[in-house]
């Protein structure tokens, strides 16, 4: 893949690179995320976890990807 | 006397303990303290995944949400906005709708911001959500939060994290006096005699997060917390004598030599 082909998207405030037709399902199995214990957000929308497999990242898209942590 | 149960939003729990899970040394040592405080609702934060090492360790493999009652917070919101889109993700987590809103004014002495947080209660409240409401001890807000919708009150006893216990127990009273909303103290405990004194003032629940946490032996102050509410709430329900400024001898002078 030359690289000039590939996209840069925001993912929880880091840049990163993807290349085209790279799904939202991709990208939470590249970073190993158990889905029944995040939430994401595509550009400030929250996603649908059910649809993920349907959904292409796009050039500056950005992606919050949460968890629960400990908190008073 | 049989007490009433514990019931926030239609729904029972067996402790009057509610228990922070943020500042333990690990995730094993909280565990253990919740565990040791019999507490059965928990709260939680919000926070971005840490995608840089995929291995870290999680709350959700240590405190098991289907035993223990996840109540998300908003902490670090200052606005309703804030709060919303935070609760909104909580709830895609897992379907949360029972949450605890925290909505902050001043980064030094981490009040509420009274304003935001009516307004954020009136709009979790019209999407479906259930709000316990972190506030000030103000009658009047108070009583403006559940004409809004709030499922339970949660006024502090001093600034969070801060270990003053309750400042203002004529507050704490009034509150009382005006709602039959659960009523629970959230921030500024310190010590188990703080938790106590806040369910002898007739409250239904006490929150603790950092008294528990940053104590030196935070199990041991699990127990202690533990008790003190039950203790507390035993005293509130078997009516305390009026206290008087004079003596009255324990002995009968019946008898007298």
């Amino acid at each position: 893949m030359n690289i000039k082909n590939k996209i840069k998207i925001t993912v929880n405030g880091k840049q990163m690179q993807i290349i085209p037709k790279f799904l939202l399902r991709d990208l939470i199995t590249k970073l190993k995320m158990p889905l029944n214990k995040i939430a994401i957000e595509l550009n400030k929308k929250i996603i649908d976890k059910k649809r993920i497999s349907k959904i292409k990242l796009k050039k500056g898209d950005k992606i919050e990807i949460v968890h629960f942590i400990g908190g008073g | 006397m049989i007490d009433k149960k514990f019931k926030i939003a239609n729904k029972i729990f067996k402790s009057r303990l509610i228990v922070g899970t943020g500042k333990y040394k690990s995730f094993s040592e909280c565990a253990k303290a919740i565990k040791t405080s019999g507490a059965d609702i928990v709260t939680v934060a919000v926070r971005r995944v840490n995608i840089s090492n995929k291995n870290k360790a999680r709350l959700m493999d240590y405190i098991d949400p289907k035993k223990i009652t996840y109540l998300p917070n908003t902490a670090g919101c200052f606005t309703a906005e804030d709060a919303i889109r935070t609760l909104r993700l909580a709830r895609e987590i897992g379907g949360w709708k029972l949450v605890k809103l925290e909505v902050l004014g001043d980064k030094r002495n981490l009040f509420p911001e009274m304003i935001e947080t009516l307004r954020s209660t009136e709009l979790l409240t019209k999407e479906g959500f259930k709000v316990m409401v972190y506030c000030n001890d103000d009658p009047l807000m108070s009583k403006r939060l559940e004409n809004a919708g709030a499922v339970a009150i949660m006024p502090l006893a001093a600034p969070i994290g801060s270990g003053l216990g309750i400042q203002n127990k004529v507050n704490i009273k009034i509150i009382r006096q005006q709602t039959k909303l659960p009523l629970i103290i959230d921030a500024g405990i310190g010590q188990a005699s703080d938790a106590s004194i806040a369910m002898e003032l007739g409250c239904d629940g006490v929150l603790i997060n950092t008294a528990i946490a940053k104590a030196k032996n935070p199990i041991q102050m699990a127990d202690a917390m533990r008790l003190a509410v039950i203790s507390g709430r035993k005293s509130f329900l078997s009516g305390r004598i009026n206290p008087n400024l004079f003596g009255s001898a324990s002995t009968t002078n019946e008898g007298i030599i």
